[in-house]
């Protein structure tokens, strides 16, 4: 049981630890900056929810790795963390749309979670959904705004949805980990949580006069570690070289 | 001795700590302390994060161990609690009013700041949902038109 609760501890962290990085490519380059510290923040929350998740899933685990040595030292195809997490930053809009799916998936879950069966995932549940919630007001805020904005931003977040649409079904396929947590208890079975995500996702779509793609086509891969993208491969580089370069620097 | 602490010294030790990023008000006022006690012949303090990644929250913890070394405590250990998560409903009555004199207005339910705490107009408006630290949010003034930290509601 311990190996299944470490494999979700990484799901859950690498998801915060991915994109809180990637969102931290955006520092000192965002269009205004007003939203270059509002990306910062929220990287912070998610890097800072990563340190609980992946201190926990160390702790499972036994054999004496840290939050960091889990993010820093390991490599592509360890990292368990949904696709769509991983995807470049593309433009402001395409960023913000990625966020507005993760968000109200990543909120959709820690509701479920709060109820986990294991008080330590439930506390870090319930540390985290008071920020989590905050970031979906603001992307859904965000993204209404530039859809239902100018033709140029509409056409930018329509062109983001098409692109990213055929990364959210990942959320929502069970595997053998997610069925082992729902029947103890840690943790619900994702596939439960499509009807609460389409009930949030949907009104904020349409009051953006954005259209999902029909195709029901869903890439998989990042959450069971089979088949990343080759963006996050790069990213690690960049995030991993100084542990890299000088195992265990401190400063 | 340890046994010999009275625990109401420990708490008034600890209101003297300044938060590291907002000197004005301390630790006690921010309510990140949840519990002082005793235990077999060590001091133990319970603190809890306010936001989960927020980079004052080691600094806290050396604070606290700063102040507690500096009284001549001899056997302490700080412990980290979770839940209940760190609400802004726990910073003190003081520390609200300390805040608005230091320039920060503080929080409240309904999501925004009552007035200025400048000029103390009601006439606020948002420039944007994040600020100088994840507590924050940052908010102007229509009146005396000056920029200003809201201390956001969580």
């Amino acid at each position: 049981m311990s190996e299944e609760t470490f494999e979700f501890l990484c799901r859950m962290g690498d998801n915060t630890l991915v994109l809180g990085h990637r969102l931290s490519e955006w520092c000192g380059k965002a269009p205004v900056l007003e939203e270059d510290i509002a990306l910062a923040n929220i990287a912070l929350d998610l890097i800072g929810q990563t340190q609980l998740w992946l201190g926990l899933a160390g702790e499972v685990e036994g054999k004496g790795r840290s939050a960091d040595d889990l993010a820093m030292l390991r490599d592509v195809w360890d990292f368990r963390n949904l696709l769509l997490v991983e995807q470049p930053n593309g433009d402001f809009g395409h960023t913000l749309m990625r966020q507005c799916l993760f968000d109200h998936f990543h909120l959709t879950q820690l509701r479920a979670l709060t109820e986990s069966a294991d008080q330590r995932i439930s506390e870090i549940a319930q540390k985290s959904i008071k920020e989590v919630t905050y970031h979906a007001e603001r992307s859904a805020s965000t993204v209404i705004a530039l859809g239902d904005g100018t033709a140029e931003s509409h056409a930018r977040m329509q062109s983001a949805l098409t692109r990213l649409w055929p990364y959210v079904g990942e959320m929502f396929e069970p595997d053998a980990i997610d069925t082992a947590m729902a029947a103890a208890g840690t943790a619900p079975n994702p596939a439960t949580l499509r009807a609460a995500f389409n009930a949030a996702i949907g009104p904020i779509l349409t009051e953006a006069t954005l259209t999902p793609p029909k195709n029901p086509f869903a890439h998989t891969g990042g959450k069971t570690g089979v088949r990343h993208t080759e963006h996050l491969g790069h990213m690690l580089t960049g995030m991993q070289w100084l542990q890299r370069a000088y195992p265990g620097a401190q400063w | 001795m340890v046994e010999a602490l009275s625990l109401n010294d420990v708490w008034a030790w600890l209101a003297e700590v300044p938060d590291p990023e907002i000197p004005a008000i301390s630790l006690v006022d921010l309510g990140v302390i949840r519990s002082v006690r005793v235990e077999n012949g060590t001091l133990i303090v319970t603190l809890t994060p306010t936001y989960s990644g927020c980079p004052a929250t080691s600094v806290i913890q050396m604070e606290v161990e700063r102040a507690l070394t500096e009284r001549g405590v001899p056997s302490f250990r700080i412990e980290r609690q979770l839940a209940p998560p760190w609400t802004t409903d726990w910073i003190s009555a003081e520390g609200r009013e300390k805040l608005e004199r230091y320039g920060i207005a503080p929080p409240r339910p309904a999501g925004g700041p009552s007035r200025c705490p400048l000029c103390h107009s009601d006439d606020v408006e948002r420039v944007s949902q994040f600020g100088s630290t994840p507590c924050k949010a940052q908010w102007r003034c229509r009146t005396c038109l000056e920029p200003f930290d809201y201390f956001k509601c969580i």
